[in-house]
């Protein structure tokens, strides 16, 4: 009996343990900011946690594709702003708000493929096409608004942020969805195995007849797709969209994909991870506020939880072999 | 301890997360031998000498060397108690030339510290030389090909001056003349009192190079010989447990219509003027030396390389192969000779390598039929007897036999017309050979045409219907199989 449930655990951790470790660093958390304060784990701190942690998870869910291929995408952020101000401008214009959302999703994916191209197509670096377009989005974003935010929505479109479902809030259902929809495309589909493909030997995967460009193209354009959607709920929740909303998200999208256990070398990784790693984030920023730490000593933890958890995750992977 | 002796292994065993891939085994080597390890596909050749190598630590066992015992922790251990290595895998750092890739963490400075490039460059060129070479010291080593790269880590573990050379395949990729070379090498290494391990799956080479061998089967050692007092049959019984009649299996079928001409086709620095005709059911071996011309060929039909001038016909229609993916879509297959950087995505699992060609035909709306993907890669590796625990495993848990094995299964699961080989049997083992002849004979008697690149020459005579010699980026003859021999395709390679 014994030895039945020793070969589970072991077969368990062979195949998931990636994952569990960083599952039960987001228990390790959780309990200890139980510990110190009473407040953290009411029903109404939780859900605020998973809605702070959307936004950044919805970001990571596409940086997630790019990192799976071996790239990076620093114009998220920037994706992020310039597609907010474009909604928001619109439905100020009077369009109606479903179009408005189209078109900045729209706005979104273009940036995004615009990436991929250059990278693709352009044999640009990932890291400075997308240094490009974080500076090229931005700009465009504070050039469009003026430098001014756009304010004031109907209910209707904040419902988007703020309204709830069986007691849980709209935005938190969306990134659930997203991340749903992320799993099926990355386990099973084509498209996913041929993310993994590229970022494992994008030479074999060339060579297999997979049109390696294309692919890469459409990652990107989905990073870009995503960067907008958490625009949308964004715009919603601070009912107003800001050209200088969401500066160093990408670092924070990056380091949730990261502590998720993606490796930044290609072809490995999972989609659960991630949202594992964006509710550690979440969770760590929420439970220092909560003791009243000052965000300068918050910066240093999170800095420090990124370097253990993919300590960890090495010595991990060296005990393996 | 006897006073030859030089390495005592005793009692070795390694697990990979619950894989015993070597349990119990003993190794002595002597003084100024040349010992060979032979065994099949997975049997733990490999993994024997990388625990000698530093590269993995035994799960149990003792490492006598020079009758004091040693625990090697690292690469660089070993290095410094004289153990040197030539891995089965490559491993060349693509983006440094030669020379620096074979004087890599043992740079030649003066005194200021500043590297001797010119230093290194000329004693490259002299082993290389030696080895009978002429490769430039002094571009990149990616721009290389794998016999070449091959040629290149030979040169670097004869510079490195070890007590103990350790060399895992490695001439999985050279034809005769090369092997000749290297021998020769060899032997001068004995006279100085080297002691080699010697792996290859190469029969007839061990008679010629080999003092002892030592046979494993699935991680056990089955004995130890003198080679001149065993045969070829004898060892390939004790390697897999079985007698092998056939070596090449003979082929039931009519020659057909053609399916591919080429006409003079050339591109600068690669091929010059090159012509010929392939027909459905034929197999066309292509032989030749290093560098000939061959991979560069196969390169420019199935469009990863761009040629200057000529015409491809495919079916008697001119096309225009504009990239692999074209090339797919006209039928063609390729199998690439270089399995680690071209063949596998090593970190996906041996079902995921294998579908990768065919993924589009097994899923509906993009959705993977992951029942269907499961099938065909259970068919394959039964069919080739690929050594994995599970379907999952990832290919770079694979011994590199099985590896090269998954190469071929994920080319032979996608339907085409024309299939090229380049080195289909690179580091695979006897029975493993048989199993793909008689699988390129099924293709050839379902009508499909083969070009078969080969640098082993026993292979090209015993499979094709008619050969290409190529030298010096042309096509030197062309030769029917009837008149064919070992020292006619010599000659013609050489350019005598
Ligand atoms: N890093 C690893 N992790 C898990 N299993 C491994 C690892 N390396 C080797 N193995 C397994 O150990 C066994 C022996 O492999 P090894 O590479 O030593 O074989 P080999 O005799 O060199 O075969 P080949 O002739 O194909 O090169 C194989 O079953 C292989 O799958
Ligand atoms: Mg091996």
């Amino acid at each position: 009996m014994q030895s039945v449930l020793e070969m589970i655990t072991k077969q368990l951790l062979i195949h998931n343990g990636r994952q569990l470790g960083t599952l039960l660093g987001l228990v390790l958390v959780i309990s200890v900011f139980a510990f110190l304060s009473p407040y953290f784990l009411t029903l109404s701190n939780l859900v605020n946690i998973t809605q702070q942690t959307s936004i950044n998870a919805i970001m990571a869910v596409g940086m997630t594709f790019v990192i799976i291929t071996a790239g990076i995408d620093l114009s998220v952020g920037s994706i992020m702003a310039f597609s907010g101000i474009i909604l928001a401008d619109s439905i100020q214009n009077g369009i109606a708000e479903p179009i408005a959302i189209i078109i900045g999703l729209s706005v979104g994916t273009i940036c995004g493929l615009s990436n991929g191209i250059l990278i693709s197509y352009g044999k640009l670096p990932p890291f400075i096409a997308t240094l490009g377009m974080m500076s090229v989005a931005r700009g465009a974003a504070l050039l469009y608004s003026q430098g001014r935010p756009i304010s004031g929505f109907t209910e209707e479109f904040r419902f988007l942020a703020t309204g709830q479902i069986i007691g849980i809030p709209t935005s938190v259902w969306i990134m659930i969805s997203l991340y749903v929809i992320a799993y099926i495309l990355l386990n099973k589909t084509v498209l996913g195995r041929y993310t993994y493909a590229i970022g494992g030997n994008e030479t074999a995967a060339n060579l297999s007849g997979i049109n390696t460009k294309l692919f890469k193209t459409i990652v990107y354009g989905i990073s870009g797709l995503l960067s907008a959607s958490a625009a949308v709920i964004l715009t919603a929740r601070l009912n107003s969209a800001q050209p200088i909303a969401g500066i160093m998200y990408e670092l924070d999208a990056i380091a949730a994909v990261v502590i998720g256990g993606t490796s930044l070398l290609g072809g490995e990784g999972k989609i659960s991870g991630t949202l594992i790693g964006a509710l550690i984030m979440g969770v760590l920023r929420n439970g220092l506020n909560l003791m009243g730490v000052s965000s300068f000593i918050q910066q240093i933890v999170i800095g420090l939880v990124i370097i253990l958890a993919v300590l960890i995750d090495m010595s991990l992977k060296k005990r393996r072999n | 301890m006897e006073e030859n002796t030089v390495l005592i292994m005793s009692r070795i065993r390694k697990e990979f997360q619950g894989v015993i891939a070597l349990s119990d085994v003993n190794f002595v080597l002597k003084k100024g031998e040349i010992h060979v390890l032979l065994g099949e596909n997975g049997a733990g050749k490999s993994t024997l000498v990388k625990i000698l190598s530093g590269a993995y630590q035994m799960t149990n066992g003792e490492i006598f060397l020079f009758n004091k015992q040693v625990y090697i922790k690292s690469p660089g251990q070993a290095q410094e108690l004289g153990i040197g290595i030539i891995y089965q895998e490559l491993n060349l750092i693509p983006y440094l030339t030669a020379a620096e890739n074979i004087f890599l963490g043992r740079e030649i400075t003066n005194k200021f510290g500043i590297i001797d490039k010119k230093g290194a460059i000329e004693s490259s060129k002299k082993i290389l030389k030696e080895l009978g070479s002429e490769i430039n010291c002094d571009i990149p080593v990616i721009n290389f090909g794998i016999a070449q790269q091959q040629m290149i880590e030979v040169a670097k573990a004869l510079s490195l001056d070890a007590k103990i050379l350790i060399m895992d395949e490695p001439t999985s990729a050279l034809s005769d003349t090369e092997v000749k070379q290297l021998f020769k090498m060899i032997r001068d290494l004995k006279q100085r009192g080297v002691s080699v391990i010697y792996i290859s799956h190469r029969l007839d080479e061990l008679f010629e190079i080999g003092d002892r061998v030592t046979v494993l089967r699935d991680g056990v050692v089955v004995g130890t010989k003198d080679i001149s007092e065993t045969t070829k049959t004898e060892l390939i019984k004790m390697m897999v447990n079985r007698e092998l009649t056939e070596h090449f299996p003979k082929r039931n079928v009519l020659i057909g219509e053609e399916i591919l001409r080429v006409e003079n086709l050339s591109k600068k620095n690669g091929i010059t003027n090159i012509n010929f005709t392939l027909k459905r059911s034929e197999v066309l071996g292509i032989a030749g030396l290093l560098g000939s011309g061959r991979t560069e060929l196969a390169r420019a039909i199935f469009g990863i390389d761009k040629y200057d001038s000529g015409n491809i016909y495919l079916r008697r229609k001119l096309q225009k192969i504009k990239s692999p993916k074209d090339a797919i879509n006209q039928r063609i297959g390729f199998i690439t000779e270089d399995r680690k950087s071209q063949g596998l995505v090593l970190i996906l699992s041996v079902k995921e390598n294998i579908s990768l060609t065919n993924l589009t035909s097994i899923s509906g709306f993009g959705f993977i039929n992951s029942k269907e993907e499961k099938k065909e890669a259970e068919e394959f590796i039964n069919r080739l007897k690929i050594k994995t625990s599970t379907l999952d495993q990832k290919v770079i848990y694979l011994s590199g036999g099985n590896q090269q094995k998954v190469v071929l299964a994920k080319w032979l699961s996608k339907k085409a017309d024309i299939f090229i080989f380049d080195e289909p049997t690179r580091g695979i083992d006897v029975a493993g050979k048989v199993e793909i002849y008689n699988l390129i004979n099924q293709l050839a008697e379902e009508g499909v045409g083969i070009i078969m690149i080969s640098s082993e020459l026993p292979e090209i005579l015993g499979m094709s219907d008619r050969i290409i010699v190529m030298n010096n980026k042309k096509i030197a003859v062309e030769i029917p199989i009837k008149s064919a021999s070992q020292e006619l395709i010599m000659k013609y390679a050489i350019g005598a």
